[in-house]
């Protein structure tokens, strides 16, 4: 059960197969009731699938002429990838701002990141009714550049790749590669900045997706601001996700595959986080007052639609950030905790609008999308399998624990070379300029 | 100052090769403008004054693209007003209005500017050079022409497991061959009139002028979501007869463009603001441990 992830060397390609054989096996029980439930549904929701791929997409899901997009896109790639946006966030803070005491959940936030990706990229092939030409934009089976999609499809690939070579020393480290992780942690800040460009550019992207359903979302939610407004939130979405995940992860898992010293820096790292959502959110909050103070939609707020903004932006925007807030203030990571689950829903619901809630809004409740039992077991079934996997990889992979001895040693020689560089430099330059810059520090 | 031939071939030189990927990360210049390679958009003005509801539009149409044929003695069709399906791609509504019964046929507007054609991530959907909007097999699915379509037109094959997205495409392959749409001839009620854009707003104005108080003085896509190959007159005014008068004029692609122009950028930009950010907290970092190593 101890393993040290220190004690694997792979010198053969049969050291490599026992290898993997010991880590294929379960860790720990295979029949808890998480596992027998969500694991049902993962098997219904493959038969489901199936059925769709050689049903067609009108054999399992509700949508309509009037409804194009259902839950698959309006929910799971929408929310699911403003959930991601912990990743780019928490990797922008660690690796450029070199905030190192939050290095501990830079890791899990990354992993998180890719997995949604990974498995939010499979929904959109399910979504797909032509699904055999998704790598039509890709391969050029026609460049589409006018459109919001193809730029939103290639940001979506080039993001997933750039969270690959984030998360991948971990995997190198798993598998004891040393000369590989060296290389693959050399390519980290160039990935890290990489992904937030493309972040920024992908989750603006979703929101710049609406803006030709001009009539067709209501006016209280139809901006010329949507991408803005879905990049911002995308800040405190993915962060409360990081805060959410965090939570449980330190709490479920066994104690060997978590760091003692990472697990007491978190409630310090929670209320950080909590910070940053409040500010993120108070900005969000702005922003939407803006929006609705220049479209002049006061009497809009007196309707049913109305009613539901309030809810959103004030139920589920205005109080966790507050609840954030009190938490910093406080320094007790309890309200924050609530906080990210209150904004967690708060996203989803604000992502379901767009694309379904306050898209056409008008139409009678018998014309309007209520997706099919299917739709939702396909989409639980999504959701269950990325968890799988994420506590799959948690459970070998050096995610919520220290990296192996070696690795830290080659960082910190990483780190003294490049020392020895700049000093190097710097010396250079002040032999250059006549050593009157070490005057001026005498003086 | 004086500028030689070496100089200025450099400097076109070194402009070219930097525009030429730059071609390439930018958005593309909208291609369906009003007139594309000089060749004038070709439209239909439909004349509800004259329609009868005959629907030997709907029987043509689905005879020229083999599709399932309507029964159009069936009068019940008109008890409520119907909306153009996969399986249909034009079709005529009857509407109570304060001046009687109208008939207004609907089908695909070909815009100038369809907004589409602007969602296409694979150029799937096409503003062709004669003037429709056409739609080809290599698109994925993603249904994201639907969303944008300011007309609700796209139609998708929801249960086929190779579905098509169904439309009226104007007759295309009729229009290369020197005919008329298939609808336009069919129309016993001269309704129908195919043509020059140009022209057939011309025409429809002269109609107004000539007859007034017989038309309502607009002609619906003449200037709607930036302009449409459809072009109706009507006696009443438009909203009467089923038809949205809050589009606006802007063409739909206007609506993505100032995102898309922002997107080389924040490609550009981003890149050097965080690299510098970088430099910046790097350097910081080490005169922090050389500090702590001081002491």
């Amino acid at each position: 059960m101890n393993r040290t992830t220190t004690a694997v060397q792979i010198s053969s390609l049969k050291d490599f197969l026992v290898f993997m054989r010991s880590e294929l096996k379960p860790k720990g029980k295979i029949l808890t009731p998480f596992n027998v439930i969500t694991g049902s549904v993962i098997l219904l929701g493959a038969v489901l699938i199936l059925y769709r791929f050689f049903m067609g997409l009108g054999s399992v899901v509700h949508s309509s002429s009037e409804y194009p997009w259902g839950i698959w896109i309006g929910f799971i790639v929408m929310v699911g990838v403003a959930f991601a946006g912990g990743a780019y966030v928490t990797a922008f803070i660690v690796y450029v701002l070199r905030g190192e005491k939050y290095h501990s959940i830079v890791r899990m936030a990354v992993l998180n990141g890719f997995l949604a990706y990974v498995f939010y990229a499979g929904a959109i092939l399910l979504d797909l009714g032509r699904w055999w030409n998704i790598a039509n934009p890709l391969i050029g089976n026609r460049f589409g550049v006018n459109s919001v999609l193809f730029l939103v499809a290639w940001h979506f690939l080039l993001y997933m790749l750039a969270q690959l070579v984030e998360i991948s020393p971990a995997f190198a480290e798993w598998l004891g590669l040393k000369k590989a992780r060296k290389f693959l942690a050399s390519l980290t800040l160039g990935a890290v900045i990489a992904g937030v460009t493309l972040s920024t550019l992908h989750q603006s992207g979703l929101g710049a997706l609406f803006l030709m359903a001009k009539w067709k979302i209501h006016p209280l939610w139809y901006t010329e601001f949507i991408p803005l407004l879905f990049f911002v939130s995308s800040i405190y979405a993915g962060l409360s996700v990081v805060i959410f995940i965090g939570t449980v992860s330190f709490r479920v898992f066994e104690k060997d595959r978590i760091d003692e010293e990472y697990r007491r820096s978190w409630d310090d790292i929670i209320i950080d986080l909590g910070n940053a959502c409040a500010i993120t959110m108070f900005v969000y909050f702005f922003l939407q007052i803006l929006v609705l103070v220049h479209g002049k939609h006061w009497s809009l707020l007196n309707t049913g639609m109305g009613y539901w903004y309030l809810t959103e932006l004030i139920g589920l925007l205005l109080i966790p950030g507050f609840l954030f807030s009190w938490g910093v203030k406080s320094g007790n990571p309890a309200p924050i905790r609530i906080a990210a689950v209150l904004t967690m829903i708060g996203v989803i619901i604000n992502r379901v609008d767009y694309s379904i809630i306050a898209y056409k809004w008008y139409l009678p409740l018998s014309e309007r999308y209520i997706p099919s039992w299917m739709e939702v077991v396909i989409t639980l079934a999504i959701v269950f399998t990325m968890v799988w996997v994420f506590i799959w990889i948690v459970n070998r992979v050096p995610i919520l624990k220290k990296p192996p001895q070696w690795a830290i040693e080659q960082e910190q020689e990483e780190e003294s070379v490049e020392r020895a560089v700049a000093l190097g430099l710097q010396l250079g330059l002040t032999m250059a300029d006549g050593g009157s810059s070490i005057d001026k520090e005498k003086k | 100052m004086g500028i030689d031939r070496r100089t200025f071939l450099k400097c076109l030189g070194t402009g070219v090769a930097l525009a030429a990927p730059g071609c390439f990360s930018l958005p593309g210049k909208l291609e369906a403008a009003g007139v594309a390679a000089n060749k004038e958009f070709m439209g239909v003005l439909v004349d509800t004054t004259r329609c009868v509801g005959c629907r030997s539009c709907e029987l043509a149409c689905a005879e020229a693209h083999n599709l399932p044929v309507p029964d159009v003695g069936d009068a019940s069709a008109f008890e409520k007003v119907r909306d153009t399906s996969e399986k249909q791609w034009t079709l005529v509504n009857r509407y109570k209005t304060e001046k009687g019964e109208i008939f207004a046929k609907k089908q695909c507007m070909h815009c100038n500017q369809p907004g589409c054609v602007a969602a296409c991530p694979v150029k799937a959907m096409e503003k062709r050079e004669e003037g429709p909007v056409t739609w080809d097999t290599n698109c994925m699915g993603c249904r994201y022409c639907m969303v944008s379509c300011p007309f609700d037109i796209p139609k998708f094959e929801h249960h086929s497991a190779a579905p098509k997205l169904q439309k009226c495409n104007l007759c295309w392959e009729r229009l290369q061959k020197g005919e008329k749409p298939a609808c336009v001839e069919a129309c016993p009620a001269e309704a129908l009139t195919f043509g020059a854009r140009r022209n057939l707003i011309e025409e429809a104005n002269r109609r107004i002028y000539k007859n007034s108080g017989e038309y309502a003085s607009h002609i619906y896509g003449e200037h709607e979501a930036g302009g449409t190959g459809y072009l109706y007159l009507s006696s009443v005014p438009f909203e009467q007869i089923g038809f949205r008068t809050d589009l606006g004029t802007t063409a739909y692609p206007e609506y993505t463009k100032g995102f898309l122009y922002s997107v080389p950028v924040i490609l550009l930009l981003w890149p050097a603001f965080l690299s510098g950010v970088s430099a910046i907290t790097k350097r910081k970092d080490k005169v922090r441990s050389e500090e702590g190593g001081k002491r």
